[in-house]
C-alpha cells in the first residue's frame, strides 16, 4: 500500500458560529450588501476556513478524528462555535 | 505578598502591573516569559493585556495553550489566586480557567476609554477593599470584550454571585447605553467558583496612581496585599 500513504491526506475544516451567537460581522456584511442592491440576501453568518495537511496519515478516517481533536483543543472554540471536518485525499 | 506576571509576545501592559503591584506590595514582581514552565512560590499569577500571538486564531487562544499555561493552572487548581485583565481575561477563559468568551465588541470598534463599572461583590480577596454598589472609574482598551455564555452558565453565575464587576450608569444603574461592548448582563468581570480566579475587560492597573488621572484601581491591589501578606 505504499502509493496510498505517499497520498497527501488534507483536512479541510470549517468553523461557524453556533445559532444563536450574535455576529455583528455577518450583520455588517449583511448591512453592505443590502447597500450594493443584493437585495435577496435574507442573512449572512461570518465563519474560518482552515486547512491542515496530513502528510504521514494515510488512513482518512483516523485523519479525520485527529483534526476533530484539533477542533476541540485549540482550532474552535465550543462556548460559540461549530465545526466540520472533511477530509481529501 | 509576593506576585508574579506572565509576559507573552505581544504582551503589552505586562510592566504596567508590575508597577501597579510593586506601589502596593513595595516589592518588585517577578516576571515569567511563556515558555518558562517554572513558576516560583507566589500568591498572585497575573495574567496581562495586550495581543498574545497577535491575537491569531482567536484572542488568547494560542497563548492559553502556551507552556507557562499550564502551571498557571495547576497553581489555580490548588487556590493561587489568578487575575486576568483585558487580553489575560481573554486568555484565562481561553485556558478554561473561567466560563465563557470574549467575541468581538458589537459594534465592530474598538473602544479605548474610561468606563463606569459597579462592585457586584466584596468577599474576594481582589474586591475586599470594595463595597458592593460602588461605582468605580476604569479605563477599557479592546476590541474583544463582549462576555458571552450560554443561558446555562449565565444563570449559574448570577446564582452563585461571581459576577464581579458590570457596566453601569454613573448612579450604578445597569442600562444597555452604559454597556461599551455588548457583554451579557453588563458583565465586565467574572470569578470562579472559589473566588480565587478573577477575569476582568477593564485596566485597574491603568488607574492606579493619582498622576494617571485616578486611584479606582489601586484599592484591587492593596487588597490583595492585605489578603494575602
Amino acid at each position: 500500500m505504499s502509493e496510498s500513504s505517499e497520498k497527501n491526506v488534507k483536512a479541510k475544516v470549517h468553523i461557524t458560529l453556533k445559532n444563536g451567537v450574535l455576529d455583528p460581522q455577518g450583520k455588517a456584511v449583511e448591512h453592505a450588501l443590502h447597500g450594493l442592491g443584493f437585495g435577496g440576501v435574507g442573512g449572512v453568518r461570518q465563519g474560518k476556513y482552515i486547512e491542515v495537511d496530513l502528510p504521514q496519515q494515510s488512513d482518512k478516517a483516523k485523519a479525520k478524528s485527529q483534526v476533530e481533536d484539533m477542533c476541540k483543543a485549540l482550532l474552535a472554540n465550543t462556548v460559540i462555535e461549530n465545526y466540520s471536518v472533511e477530509v481529501v485525499d | 505578598m509576593k506576585a508574579a506576571v506572565i509576559v507573552f509576545p505581544g504582551s503589552n501592559c505586562d510592566r504596567d502591573i508590575a508597577l501597579a503591584l510593586e506601589q502596593s506590595i513595595g516589592k518588585p514582581t517577578t516576571m515569567l516569559w511563556h515558555q518558562d514552565t517554572n513558576v516560583p512560590d507566589v500568591d498572585l499569577i497575573v495574567v496581562p493585556g495586550g495581543f498574545s500571538y497577535g491575537d491569531y486564531l482567536r484572542c488568547g487562544a494560542m497563548a492559553a495553550h502556551s507552556p507557562i499555561m499550564r502551571e498557571v493552572k495547576r497553581r489555580a487548581d490548588k487556590g493561587t489566586r489568578v487575575l486576568g485583565i483585558c487580553n489575560g481575561f481573554q486568555i484565562i477563559t481561553e485556558a478554561g480557567l473561567l466560563p465563557g468568551v470574549l467575541m468581538r465588541n458589537k459594534d465592530l470598534k474598538y473602544v479605548c476609554k474610561d468606563v463606569l463599572v459597579k462592585v457586584e461583590d466584596s468577599q474576594s480577596a481582589f474586591t475586599a477593599k470594595y463595597k458592593v454598589g460602588d461605582v468605580l472609574r476604569i479605563p477599557i482598551g479592546h476590541a474583544e470584550g463582549n462576555y458571552f455564555a450560554d443561558e446555562a452558565t449565565l444563570k449559574e453565575l448570577e446564582d452563585q454571585g461571581r459576577v464581579a464587576f458590570r457596566y453601569c450608569t454613573p448612579t450604578g444603574e445597569i442600562t444597555d447605553a452604559a454597556n461599551p461592548n455588548g457583554s451579557q448582563h453588563n458583565i465586565a468581570g467574572v470569578f470562579n467558583k472559589a473566588r480565587t480566579v478573577l477575569g476582568m475587560m477593564p485596566h485597574p492597573e491603568r488607574l492606579a496612581d493619582k498622576h494617571l488621572g485616578g486611584t479606582d484601581g489601586r484599592a484591587m491591589f492593596d487588597a490583595l496585599v492585605e489578603t494575602l501578606a
